[in-house]
C-alpha cells in the first residue's frame, strides 16, 4: 500500500459551508486526496473516508441536520458505514449522523441559547479509534467550536453504555454548551463512525492558531492505509 | 389624478414632479410616478450628497475599480479585493433582527455580484446607552440578526466596533462592510451589453415586502414609525447561500454579460442601471416575474425589495445553461425581459405597456441639489476640573468596564469569525488580519467611526477618523490600499446638518489626499433623525491594508516576560470628547484633539518599518481610550503584567487617558530608537500586575486578572443574567 494517498469524500449539501475548509485541510495540509460529493449523488466515487462537514444543511430549518438525512447520498453513506467504512461528521455533519441514526443521542440548543464561536480545550479520552490513533489518551487539544445546537444529550443508559465502551472520544475541559458528560465527540459501537462538534479543519495550520485538529485526518488516513 | 397628497406619499417635491412631466412630455401614470419616486430618492440617487462626494480622491496605484459600481476593487497580492460598506440604519430601528440580517444580505450580494467570493464581514454598530432596556433590546436584536444571517452564509464576521451615544436611542446605526476576493480578470460589472440579450431573474420570488424601503430611508422618522414595519424585508440566508454558489458558478463558466443584485428599488433599479450604463434600454415582461403573493400589481412588482434576488444579462444562447446551474442549486431562474436598442425603460404586463420612460432619466438624471448649509459650531470646551489628579487605578477599572471599552466578546462569539480558515488575528484587538491561502501576504481590515469627534468638530473628526483607521492598519504592519465609507447624518434639508456633511467630506478629502489613498465607494445615509433630533455626524471609514509578509506579524502570543514597552509619538494636552470624560464626568463633548498629518504619517511609517524588520512583538494604538486602558487591554491578551515608569511632561490625565491621535505603543525584546519619531521606553512586561510609577510615585497597582474579569464580564452580566 506504501504512501498512496487516501481518498476522502467531502459531502456537500445545500447550505453546507465548511466543505471548502475541510477539503483544504485534507488536500492542501494533510496532503491526502479529496473530492466533493454532491447530496444528490448516489455513488461515493471510490472514497475511502467520508466526511460530513459543518454548515447549515438545507438551512437547518426544522432541526439541525433533520432534512439532510433524507438526501439521496445518505443511503450510500449508510451502506458504506455498515460495511465498516470510515465516516466522520463535523458539527452539522455530526448532527446529520445523529438524525440519520448512525450515532446515538440528539443535539439540543446550547444551554446559553446563543451561537458560540471560540477556541475550546478538549481532552482525548480514547486514542484507539481510527480517528484518534495519532493522539495520546489524556492529551489536551485546542480546537474551535462554532454552533448553536451543540448541547449533546442521550438517555442515561445510552450514556452509561458509551462511557463503559469508551465511546465518548473527546470531552470539553470547560463545558461550553451544556453537553451531557462534557461530551464533544463520540464514536459508534462498531468504531468506524465518529461525530464531533469542534472543527478539526479549523485547527490544522499554525497561522490560524492551532494544528491540533490535523491529526484527526491523518489518523483516518493512516488507518485506511494500514488496514 | 396626481395630487399633492400622492406626491407627498412618494416623497417627491413639486419641482421634481415638474421635471418628471418635462422629461415625459406628459403626466406620468401611477407606476411611473413610483419608479421616479424610488430612483430619485436620496437613498438611490445621492441627490444631496453627489456634488460634495465628487471632491473625494478616487485614484490610487492599487485601485482597480472606484466608485459607481456595486463595490470598489483594489489589488492585493495579485488578487482583486472587492469591498464596500452599506448602512441599514432605518430598518434596524424598526425591526432590529431583520433589519440587521438583511443589511448583511444586501452587502454580501454587492460583493458576489462583482464575481468575488465574500471572505469577511465587519460591522460598525451604534446604539443608545444600555441603561435603557429598549436600547438593549435593539442591540440584542441587531447582534442576533447579524449572526443569524452571516453564520449560515459561511462568511466570517471578523471585526467591527460598537459604540454608544444618547442620540442613537431612536436612530441606531448598523453599517455593514463586506470584503471579497476575486481573480483580477474575472470581475463582473453592472452592464447590459448590447440590444437583444435576455434578462434573467434568479432567486427568491417577489413579494410585497420592502416596497418603498428606499423611500423610507429618505425621510425622517415621526412618532408613527412603528407602522413602517411592513417596509422592512425578511431575509433568508439559506436562499442567499445557494444564490451565492450558483452565481459564482455562472460567472466561472462565463455565461453572463453583466449582473446587478435587486436591492433598493429592486427590479427597477437593477435593470435601469445596467441598461443606462451600456447605452441601451430594457423591456420587462412582468408576467414572467416569479411572485410570492397573489394579485400583485405592476407597481408592486417593480418596486418590491424582496431579498435574495439577482438580475443578469445572459450571453447570447446561454440562457439554458444558466437556468440549469441555478436549478442545480434549487433556485428558479427565468427570462423576464430583454435589452432593447431604444434607450427606454418599458414594462409590459398582461399585454399592456404599464411604464415607458427614458432609461437615463431613472438611473442618471435624478436631480442634484446644492443644498444650503451653515458652518457648524465647534466645541472648544476645556474644563480645568477635568485635569485634576485622581485615583488612576480606580479610574482604569471604571473605564475598562464601561460600555465604551468593555470586552466585545459577548458579541463576537455569537458570530462565526473563523469559517473559511483565514482568520489570523482573532477579534477583540486591533484590526482584523486575514491570510490569502497560498500567499505570504495578508490583508488587514478595519472599520472606524467616532461620533463624539463628529459632534464636536465634524471636519477635524473626519480627519481623525481616517488617521485612526490607517493607524489601526499600521499596528499590524499594513499600509492602506483604499477605503470605503458610510456617512451617517440627519436631515440634509436642514442647513446645519448639511453643514456637518460638507465639513465632514472636506475633512475626509484632506486626510485621504494627504495619505494618497482613494475612496473606492461607499454609502450615504441621511435622515437619521427622529422627531427633529439628529444623530451626530458619524463617518464610518472601512479600510483595507496590505501586509507584505505575515511571518513577521506581531501578536500577543509573541510577547515575553522582560520585553520592553515603548511609547512612540506625540502626547498633547488632549482630553476633550474622550472616553475618560464620558465615564468620569458623563460629559460627551469637549475640544477634539488637533492632528498634524505629517507627524501622523511619520509615526505610522516608523511603526510599519519596525514591524517589517521583525523588531516588534506586539503593537497597538491608543485612541480612543488613551494609554492606560489600551495597555490594559493588550495585557489581557498577552496574559501578563507590566511595570511602567513614566515621566509625563504634561498633566497625568493627558498622558494616561488623553486621546492625542499620533501615539502608539510597541512591545519588543530589542533596544529601539528612532530618528523620526519621539520614542520613550516606558516600562517592561513583568509579573501579573499592572503597576505604574509616575516620576517615581506609585499611581496604579492593579492585578491584571481581576481587571480582566471586570472587563470581560460587562456584556455577559447585562444580557445573560
Amino acid at each position: 500500500m506504501g504512501n498512496r494517498k487516501v481518498k476522502f469524500g467531502v459531502v456537500v449539501y445545500p447550505g453546507t459551508n465548511c466543505d471548502r475548509d475541510t477539503y483544504h485541510a485534507i488536500k492542501e495540509v494533510a496532503g491526502e486526496d479529496a473530492r466533493y460529493l454532491w447530496h444528490r449523488d448516489t455513488d461515493l466515487k471510490g472514497s475511502q473516508v467520508i466526511v460530513l462537514p459543518g454548515g447549515f444543511s438545507y438551512g437547518d430549518y426544522l432541526r439541525s441536520g433533520a432534512i439532510a438525512r433524507f438526501s439521496p447520498i445518505m443511503e450510500a453513506i449508510k451502506d458504506f458505514a455498515e460495511a465498516g467504512g470510515l465516516v466522520l461528521g463535523i458539527c452539522n455533519g455530526f448532527q446529520i449522523l445523529l438524525e440519520a441514526g448512525l450515532l446515538p443521542g440528539a443535539m439540543l440548543r446550547n444551554k446559553g441559547l446563543r451561537f458560540i464561536c471560540r477556541f475550546v480545550d478538549l481532552v482525548v479520552e480514547n486514542d484507539e479509534t481510527p480517528f484518534t490513533l495519532l493522539y495520546k489518551k489524556g492529551e489536551r487539544l485546542r480546537i474551535p467550536i462554532a454552533h448553536i445546537d451543540g448541547n449533546f444529550f442521550a438517555e442515561p443508559e445510552v450514556i452509561a453504555e458509551m462511557e463503559r465502551d469508551r465511546r465518548i472520544v473527546l470531552r470539553y475541559v470547560h463545558n461550553p454548551n451544556g453537553s451531557i458528560h462534557d461530551t464533544a465527540g463520540i464514536i459508534n459501537s462498531m468504531g468506524n463512525v465518529m461525530g464531533l462538534m469542534p472543527h478539526p479543519e479549523r485547527a490544522s495550520e499554525s497561522i490560524v492558531g492551532s494544528t491540533d485538529g490535523l491529526r484527526m485526518f491523518l489518523s483516518a488516513a493512516k488507518y485506511v492505509r494500514e488496514s | 389624478m396626481i395630487d399633492r397628497k400622492l406626491l407627498e406619499e412618494h416623497n417627491l417635491t413639486e419641482e421634481e414632479y415638474m421635471k418628471i412631466k418635462e422629461i415625459l412630455g406628459r403626466e406620468p401614470n401611477l407606476v411611473e410616478l413610483g419608479l421616479f419616486s424610488v430612483m430619485w430618492s436620496e437613498h438611490c440617487s445621492y441627490k444631496s450628497s453627489r456634488i460634495h462626494l465628487s471632491k473625494l480622491p478616487t485614484r490610487g496605484k492599487y485601485l482597480i475599480q472606484g466608485p459607481g459600481e456595486n463595490a470598489g476593487v483594489v489589488e492585493a497580492a495579485g488578487k482583486a479585493v472587492v469591498f464596500k460598506v452599506e448602512s441599514h440604519n432605518h430598518p434596524s430601528f424598526v425591526e432590529p433582527y431583520q433589519g440587521a440580517a438583511t443589511g448583511v444580505g444586501g452587502i454580501l450580494r454587492d460583493i458576489f455580484t462583482m464575481g468575488a467570493r465574500p471572505i469577511a464581514l465587519l460591522d460598525s454598530l451604534h446604539f443608545g446607552p444600555l441603561s435603557n432596556p429598549r436600547n438593549r433590546a435593539i442591540m440584542e436584536g441587531v447582534v442576533s440578526g447579524i449572526a443569524g444571517y452571516g453564520n449560515p452564509m459561511g462568511v466570517p464576521t471578523v471585526g467591527g466596533e460598537i459604540d454608544f451615544e444618547e442620540e442613537f436611542s431612536h436612530n441606531p446605526l448598523v453599517n455593514v462592510m463586506c470584503v471579497g476576493i476575486a481573480e483580477r480578470d474575472r470581475i463582473f460589472y453592472a452592464r447590459a451589453g448590447e440590444p437583444g440579450l435576455s434578462l434573467i431573474y434568479a432567486g427568491a420570488p417577489t413579494g410585497r415586502d420592502g416596497i418603498h424601503g428606499a423611500t423610507m430611508a429618505s425621510a425622517e422618522f415621526g412618532s408613527e414609525t412603528e407602522h413602517k414595519k411592513v417596509n422592512v424585508q425578511v431575509g433568508d440566508p439559506f436562499k442567499e447561500k445557494l444564490l451565492l454558489e450558483a452565481t459564482l458558478e455562472v460567472m466561472e463558466k462565463n455565461l453572463i454579460v453583466g449582473i446587478q443584485d435587486m436591492g433598493a428599488a429592486g427590479l427597477t433599479s437593477s435593470s435601469s442601471e445596467m441598461a443606462s450604463k451600456s447605452g441601451v434600454g430594457v423591456e420587462l415582461n412582468l408576467d414572467n416575474v416569479p411572485l410570492r403573493e397573489e394579485g400583485m400589481t405592476p407597481y408592486e412588482i417593480l418596486l418590491s425589495e424582496s431579498q435574495e434576488r439577482m438580475l443578469m444579462v445572459a450571453r447570447k444562447g446561454k440562457e439554458g445553461e444558466i437556468k440549469d446551474i441555478f436549478e442545480k442549486w434549487g433556485i428558479e431562474a427565468r427570462v423576464v425581459g430583454r435589452t432593447i436598442k431604444e434607450k427606454r425603460f418599458k414594462a409590459v404586463w398582461k399585454g399592456k405597456v404599464v411604464a415607458d420612460v427614458p432609461v437615463d432619466s431613472l438611473a442618471g438624471a435624478a436631480p442634484k441639489y446644492d443644498r444650503p448649509y451653515t458652518k457648524p459650531t465647534i466645541d472648544e470646551k476645556l474644563d480645568t476640573e477635568w485635569l485634576e489628579k485622581r485615583d488612576w487605578g480606580e479610574v482604569l477599572r471604571k473605564v475598562i468596564s464601561s460600555e465604551y471599552m468593555a470586552s466585545r466578546k459577548w458579541v463576537y462569539e455569537q458570530y462565526d469569525h473563523m469559517v473559511q480558515i483565514n482568520t489570523v488575528l482573532l477579534p477583540g484587538l486591533g484590526p482584523s488580519v486575514l491570510r490569502i491561502k497560498g500567499k505570504k501576504e495578508g490583508i488587514a481590515l478595519t472599520i472606524d467611526t467616532n461620533p463624539s469627534w463628529g459632534r464636536s468638530n465634524p471636519r477635524l473628526g473626519a480627519v481623525l477618523t481616517v488617521a485612526e483607521a490607517f493607524r489601526n492598519l499600521a499596528s499590524v504592519g499594513a499600509e492602506p490600499l483604499g477605503i470605503t465609507n458610510c456617512l451617517n447624518f440627519g436631515n440634509p434639508e436642514k442647513p446645519e446638518i448639511m453643514g456637518q456633511f460638507v465639513e465632514t467630506v472636506e475633512g475626509m478629502k484632506e486626510a485621504l489626499e494627504f495619505f494618497d489613498v482613494p475612496v473606492t465607494g461607499g454609502n450615504v445615509s441621511f435622515y437619521n433623525e427622529t422627531e427633529g433630533k439628529a444623530i451626530p455626524p458619524s463617518v464610518a471609514i472601512g479600510a483595507v491594508g496590505l501586509i507584505p509578509d505575515l511571518s513577521v506579524l506581531p501578536g500577543p502570543e509573541r510577547v515575553e516576560e522582560g520585553d520592553w514597552i515603548y511609547l512612540l509619538g506625540w502626547t498633547g494636552e488632549d482630553i476633550g470628547s474622550s472616553i475618560y470624560l464620558k465615564v468620569v464626568f458623563g460629559e460627551s463633548g469637549g475640544k477634539v484633539p488637533e492632528i498634524d498629518l505629517r507627524q501622523e504619517k511619520e509615526l505610522q511609517s516608523e511603526v510599519i518599518k519596525l514591524i517589517r524588520e521583525n523588531q516588534v512583538s506586539f503593537a497597538f494604538d491608543l485612541a480612543p481610550g488613551g494609554l492606560l486602558p489600551n495597555l490594559a487591554e493588550a495585557l489581557f491578551a498577552i496574559n501578563r503584567g507590566a511595570v511602567l515608569r513614566i515621566k509625563p511632561q504634561v498633566e497625568e490625565v493627558f498622558y494616561l487617558y488623553g486621546e492625542s491621535p499620533s501615539r502608539m505603543v510597541i512591545i519588543s525584546p530589542y533596544e529601539i530608537t528612532s530618528t523620526r519619531v519621539p520614542i520613550e521606553k516606558i516600562g517592561r512586561i513583568e509579573g501579573d500586575r499592572l503597576t505604574v510609577f509616575s516620576h517615581g510615585r506609585k499611581i496604579v497597582d492593579e492585578g491584571v486578572d481581576s481587571l480582566k474579569k471586570t472587563w470581560e464580564d460587562f456584556f455577559h452580566i447585562l444580557f445573560d443574567r
